[in-house]
Parts: structure tokens; C-alpha cells; sequence
């Protein structure tokens, strides 16, 4: 767990971004408290603070007085937005530039992607 | 509770007395000891975690020792205690108030070892302010160890045990651990870790954890202090840490165009790939042009880290080791 290449308050901001795009943590769902996410962790409470917090500026999260974090409304519908949106620059743009060292053309790239759809929708 | 305690060294030096040592011929001769501390200046923030890293004799035991008061520096000043201000702080040496919210915990040590358990707890009752009796108690317990022992008759392991015990129950706003985990297997050392955070984030105070095992304890850290050689060669929080490096793996002509001119701290080449690990933070740029090369940038253990910088071989070279 957490052992990518970013400071671990981004991994952890990370992982809450994915369980709400997933769904797995619905709206107006509360988070777990840092404490309870420090020592399930086994991380210093202030990263899970600062990883927290970084959730709130960005309206993933919202703090409720005396009760803990909770999934701000609306949430999930922002970062699929934004995360359609950096799928073409993140992940399809160095697949396509691997795909041009490699000498495979558009053609056969969309041939593949038609197959393979057709394939899982059928299945 | 009083509030955490920060503490602050300035250019202290540390060093034991002259020793009587024999020659050869079994004539005696008069040395000076080298110093245990050689000009150490920094300050531990209030209310953090802090991990002690040096490699062995660098100067970490002496260190908290003088936290507690259990020595004097040979030269330079020291405070310790509450508020973020160091002004206000206070010099340990004979001062109850500080002594009696100081806990260090040394390895092995803080037990009366020919008196059973129970004598220990009850000197510790009445020697700390904020003493916890049910932490002390529960705490026994997580561990198995029975109050009507001795410690001499306990394992290593235990006694260590006792010792991470009168720390956390203590709940003292400094609470020093020195190598407490010593001869602690790994699930009593995990469940060590995870009371500690789990009374830290209860109780807040000011903890400081010494380790070799750095891969274990390195994301319990909020700050971290490296010692090398009696001096101080980083103090700083633990993410500024982590961003002094990072490595590249690749394709050789792929990882070293993106290298540039960063400082190399170690390479390893596996046939045509090579992992280069840099120092400094990759940016934004670094990141894009490795996902378009297909290098990987990985982030570098704290561990490798410490090697690296307290590494003779590196030390010359390092802009931050020659000072302090």
C-alpha cells in the first residue's frame, strides 16, 4: 500500500479519489477520521491531516463540525469530468507513442479497439 | 496536560572525560576522548513525531540523553519546553519542571531490574504528571507481561516491552523511545507502532523515536533528524526529505538524457537498462518526458536515503554534510 513515486499525501488523496469514482464511497458517505486512517495505515495522523485537507480544497471531501469527513455532493460527477478529461493526455497519449515507435498504425489500433469492444459487450 | 515540548540545541559539543588507556608495554598514558557531540544545533518542532536516523556512534544516544537531562553538554546551550516559542523554553539541567515532563526510554533500561514490576509502575505513578495507570495496565496486557515478574527475569524482548510501556503511559509531552524495539519480535514491534500512534493522535505530545529499522518506522515520522558524526546533517520534515530524491529506471540513452545534470547518487545497470537514482524532487516536465521515454520514476526509501547520505565515500561531497 502506498509505495508509488509521490509523497505519500497525494498516494493517500489518490486512493479516496478512486473509491469515489468507483463508487465505493458514496456521497454525503463519511470518510474514516485521520486518527482511525493513521493507525489503520500505521502514518503519522498529519499526513492523513494534509492529505485530507488537500480533499476539502478540492470539494472532494467536506468537514462537518464535531462529526468527521464526509463525500461532498457531487463529487464523483467532478472527477470523472476531470479525469475523462486527463485520459487522453496521461494514458492514451503515451500509449499512442509507444504504438508509433512500435510501427502500428491508426488503422490497426482502431480495428482492435472495435474488436475488443465488441467482444466484452457481447460476453 | 501541559502542551507538547519542542526543544532546541545550539552548537553543542559533547565530550567524556580524558581516559586512562594501556600501551602494549602495560604503561599507562592519558587520551582525550573524541567527542560525542561535535557543535549539534537544531530544534525538534512541538507536537510532532520525530524519527532519530544515525548510523551506530553518531551521536543519538548522548543526544536525547541530554534532553532529559541525564547529562550536561561540554559546551554550547540547550532548552527544552513548552509553546511554540524556543525563547521560552528552558535549560533541563536540575530543573524539576522540565525532568518531570521529560520520559526517555532507554533501551533496556528505566526498570529497577532486582525489584518486581509492580515497584517500577508505582516509582513512575509518582514521578510523572500525567501518568496514565489504565494505559499502563492495558498496555501490559497487549504485551503479556505479568506486574509480579522482575525484570531480569524477562527476555530482552520484554524488558523492551516494559520500556515502550512506561513511555506511552507516561504520556509525557516529551517522550523519548532510544532503539526501544531492541529484541522485540516483528508483530510486538508492529503493535509497539500502532499504540504509539494511536496515543499520539489521543494525547498529543511530542515523540521521539531513534531506529535502525528506518523501512519500519519511516512513515510514523512527521520530521526527521539525521546524525553523522556527532553533528546534525538533516533536520527537517519528512516530505522535504522523501523530495531529496528519486530514481529513474529505463533504457540507458532515455534515462541519462533525462538525468541531465542532476547529481547522480548511485547507479545500477541491468544489461540495457539503468537505475539512476538523483538527487532533488523530479518536476512536472521530468514526469511527462519518462511516461513519453517509458522510464519509471519511483520514489526513494527513506532508508536508501540515509545510506546514501551518511555514506563516507559520500559525505565529502554532500553540500549540506561538511556544516551542519
Amino acid at each position: 500500500m502506498f509505495d508509488g513515486p509521490e509523497p505519500l499525501y497525494v498516494q493517500i488523496g489518490q486512493m479516496i479519489r478512486s473509491q469515489v469514482l468507483a463508487g465505493e464511497l458514496g456521497e454525503d458517505e463519511q470518510v474514516m477520521s485521520t486518527t482511525q486512517f493513521a493507525t489503520t495505515f500505521r502514518i503519522n495522523p498529519a499526513t492523513a491531516a494534509k492529505a485530507f485537507s488537500g480533499l476539502v480544497d478540492e470539494g472532494v471531501l467536506y468537514k462537518r463540525r464535531g462529526l468527521g469527513m464526509f463525500v461532498a455532493p457531487g463529487a464523483r460527477a467532478r472527477l470523472l469530468e476531470h479525469d475523462r478529461q486527463a485520459y487522453f493526455d496521461e494514458v492514451l497519449a503515451p500509449a499512442l507513442a509507444q504504438a508509433k515507435v512500435l510501427g502500428i498504425t491508426t488503422d490497426e489500433i482502431v480495428t482492435h479497439i472495435r474488436h475488443q469492444h465488441t467482444t466484452s459487450e457481447e460476453s | 496536560m501541559t502542551a507538547p515540548f519542542g526543544a532546541r540545541l545550539d552548537d553543542v559539543v559533547v565530550r567524556f572525560g580524558r581516559q586512562r588507556r594501556v600501551t602494549s608495554d602495560g604503561g599507562t598514558y592519558r587520551a582525550d576522548a573524541s567527542a560525542a557531540l561535535d557543535g549539534a544545533s537544531l530544534t525538534i518542532r512541538p507536537g510532532t513525531i520525530t524519527g532519530v536516523l544515525g548510523r551506530n556512534g553518531a551521536g543519538k544516544t548522548t543526544m536525547l540523553s541530554l534532553l532529559a537531562a541525564y547529562r550536561r553538554p561540554t559546551a554550547g546551550t540547550l532548552a527544552v519546553g513548552a509553546g511554540d516559542d524556543p525563547a521560552a523554553w528552558e535549560d533541563p539541567w536540575e530543573n524539576p519542571w522540565v525532568t518531570s515532563n521529560v520520559q526517555l526510554v532507554s533501551e533496556g533500561g528505566g526498570v529497577q531490574d532486582d525489584e518486581k514490576l509492580r515497584e517500577t509502575l508505582k516509582y513512575y505513578a509518582d514521578l510523572r504528571p500525567f501518568w496514565d495507570a489504565d494505559t499502563a495496565e492495558r498496555l501490559l496486557e497487549t504485551f503479556e507481561i505479568s506486574t509480579r515478574k522482575k525484570p531480569n527475569a524477562l527476555s530482552r524482548g520484554k524488558r523492551s516491552a516494559v520500556g515502550a510501556v512506561l513511555g506511552l503511559a507516561s504520556r509525557a509531552p516529551l517522550t523519548i523511545f532510544d532503539e526501544v524495539y531492541l529484541g522485540m519480535d516483528a508483530p510486538t514491534r508492529y503493535a509497539f507502532y500502532d499504540e504509539i500512534l494511536a496515543d499520539y493522535a489521543a494525547h498529543p505530545r511530542t515523540i521521539l523515536l531513534s531506529s535502525h529499522l528506518v523501512e519500519e518506522v519511516e512513515r510514523l515520522f512527521e520530521d526527521v533528524v539525521v546524525l553523522d558524526r556527532g553533528r546534525v546533517l538533516l533536520a527537517e520534515s519528512a516530505e522535504e526529505m522523501a523530495a531529496r530524491g528519486f530514481s529513474l529506471t529505463g533504457p540507458t540513452t532515455a534515462v541519462e538524457r533525462l538525468a541531465g545534470d542532476r547529481r547522480i547518487l548511485h547507479r545500477q545497470q541491468l544489461g540495457g537498462t539503468v537505475q539512476v537514482t538523483l538527487e532533488g524532487a523530479p518536476d512536472d516536465g521530468t514526469r511527462a518526458a519518462a511516461r513519453e521515454a517509458g522510464v519509471e520514476v519511483g520514489h526513494l526509501p527513506l532508508q536508501d536515503l540515509f545510506v546514501r547520505l551518511t555514506d563516507p565515500a559520500a559525505r565529502a561531497g554532500h553540500p549540506d554534510g561538511a556544516g551542519r
